[in-house]
C-alpha cells in the first residue's frame, strides 16, 4: 500500500514539473521586450506588411531588397533597411540610441532573444538618420530624398505599434 | 576570358548595337520624347540602364594646387574618416601634383576611381562583389567581398583601400564597414536621385568648375559636347580600358 501511495505521489510531482516547466520556460518576464515603432507605416497594419509576415519573412525583404539596390540601383522605400532603422530605433528619455547588441535596440532585442547572429550593423549605421541633427545644416548638399533622415523635425507621434 | 565568351560578348554587342541603332532611328522622329525623358529623374523602383553611362571631365588647367576641397566633400559625404596612418587610412579621391621636371610645369589633378568599361578589378574579384552597373559605375559590393584586396591590386589607378578598423556611426547612404575594399562610388547615392557628386559640388562652389560630372552616352550632355570639342585623356589609355573619367590639360 505504501508502495503505490509513493508512486501516485512521484506521477503527481512529475506531472506537476512537465507543467510548470514550459510556463516558467515562457514567463511574460523573460519574453523580449520589443520597442515601438514611431510611427505606422501603413494604415491597415502597423508595418510595411502584417507583423506575423515581417517577423517571419523581413530576412527575406532586406536580402532581395540589398540585391536590387546595389546591383540595379533600385531605391523603394519600402523594404529599404535605412527605412526600417528610421522607424523601429527611436531615443529613450535622455535622447540617447541603444546600440546593436544592446537589448533595447530593436534589432538586438529580438535577435539577442533568439540567439540569431546578423551581420548587418558591421557595415549600417544601427541608427536613424535623424539621430544626427548636426547633419541638418548640410541639408542643402544632402541628395534628394535624404533630406528626411538629415532632418531635426520631430517624427509624429501617434499610437504606432 | 576564352575565345568563345569574347565571341560571345562580341555578337551581344552587335545586337545591343543594332537595337540601339533603331532606337535613335525611332527618337529622331520624336525627339521631344527624347529630351523629355532624359530631364526626367530615375524613378526608385526604375532600375539603371546602360543607355546611361556616367563619366567626369576633370580640367587639370583649372584645378588648383593648393585647392583639398574635392577630398574634403569626400570625406564627409561618405563619412571617410582616418586613424592618422596615412599609408593606410582610406582614401576615395586623392589630389596629386604631377612636376615636369624638364620644364618645371607642375599640374594638379584629382585621382580617384576611373569607372572602367573594362574594370581590371572586376575581371579579377573572386566572389564577385566586385561589379560594374549597367550605367558604367563600378563598386563593390560589400556584402560579399571578402577582402581579399586582389581588386586593389589589379587597378591601375591606387584608386581602392581597405577598412582596417571598426567603422561606427556610417552615413546612412554610405555603409562601410571593417575587412573590406571601397572606392568612389561615384556619389552613387546622388546620382541615382539626379544628383551630382559631392566632389564636384565642391569644386564648382570653390568656384574652380575643373570637374564636370554628366552622361557620356547623351550627345547632347555638357560633358559630351566639351569632350567632342577639346578632347578628353584617358590615364593609361595604353590599357585600353576605356575609363568613365577623362583628363583635359595633361
Amino acid at each position: 500500500m505504501s508502495v503505490g501511495l509513493h508512486k501516485r505521489k512521484l506521477k503527481l510531482l512529475l506531472a506537476g514539473l512537465i507543467l510548470t516547466l514550459p510556463l516558467s520556460l515562457f514567463a511574460e518576464d523573460d519574453l523580449p521586450t520589443v520597442p515601438k515603432a514611431k510611427e505606422k507605416a501603413t494604415a491597415e497594419y502597423g508595418c510595411v506588411n502584417p507583423v506575423s509576415d515581417m517577423r517571419k519573412n523581413h530576412m527575406e525583404y532586406l536580402l532581395h531588397q540589398r540585391d536590387e539596390t546595389m546591383r540595379r540601383g533600385i531605391r523603394t522605400k519600402k523594404y529599404s533597411l535605412a527605412e526600417c532603422v528610421e522607424c523601429h530605433v527611436s531615443a529613450d528619455k535622455n535622447g540617447d540610441y541603444a546600440k546593436f547588441g544592446e537589448s533595447e535596440h530593436f534589432c538586438s532585442s529580438c535577435h539577442n532573444y533568439a540567439a540569431v547572429t546578423i551581420d548587418c550593423f558591421q557595415c549600417h549605421n544601427d541608427k536613424p538618420q535623424s539621430a544626427y541633427p548636426s547633419q541638418s545644416s548640410n541639408k542643402q548638399s544632402l541628395p534628394e530624398g535624404h533630406e528626411k533622415f538629415a532632418s531635426n523635425d520631430v517624427l509624429p507621434s501617434g499610437d504606432a505599434k | 576570358m576564352s575565345h568563345k565568351e569574347s565571341s560571345q560578348n562580341t555578337d551581344l554587342s552587335r545586337r545591343k548595337f543594332l537595337g540601339s541603332a533603331a532606337a535613335s532611328a525611332g527618337l529622331t522622329i520624336v525627339p521631344g520624347v527624347m529630351l523629355y525623358q532624359v530631364a526626367q529623374a530615375k524613378p526608385d523602383a526604375e532600375a539603371v540602364t546602360s543607355k546611361v553611362r556616367w563619366g567626369m571631365l576633370i580640367d587639370s588647367t583649372k584645378c588648383s594646387t593648393g585647392c583639398n576641397d574635392c577630398v574634403t566633400a569626400c570625406n564627409t559625404e561618405n563619412g571617410l574618416k582616418g586613424h592618422n596612418r596615412p599609408e593606410t587610412d582610406v582614401q576615395w579621391i586623392r589630389k596629386l601634383k604631377v612636376t615636369d621636371k624638364q620644364t618645371g610645369h607642375v599640374m594638379s589633378l584629382p585621382m580617384m576611381c576611373q569607372h572602367c568599361e573594362h574594370p581590371p578589378c572586376v575581371d579579377v574579384c573572386p566572389t564577385g562583389a566586385s561589379f560594374k552597373r549597367a550605367d558604367g559605375i563600378v563598386l563593390v559590393d560589400r556584402h560579399i567581398c571578402i577582402g581579399c584586396r586582389y581588386c586593389m591590386m589589379a587597378c591601375p589607378y591606387k584608386a581602392r583601400s581597405f577598412e582596417h578598423e571598426v567603422v561606427t556611426d556610417q552615413k546612412t547612404w554610405a555603409p562601410r564597414g571593417k575587412g573590406t575594399v571601397e572606392a568612389c562610388t561615384l556619389c552613387v547615392h546622388r546620382v541615382d536621385h539626379d544628383g551630382t557628386p559631392a566632389c564636384v559640388e565642391a569644386c564648382n562652389k570653390a568656384e574652380h568648375g575643373a570637374m564636370l560630372f554628366g552622361d557620356l552616352n547623351d550627345p547632347d550632355s555638357e560633358i559630351s559636347k566639351r569632350l567632342a570639342e577639346y578632347g578628353g585623356k584617358q590615364i593609361r589609355a595604353d590599357l585600353g580600358l576605356n575609363t568613365g573619367v577623362r583628363y583635359q590639360g595633361i
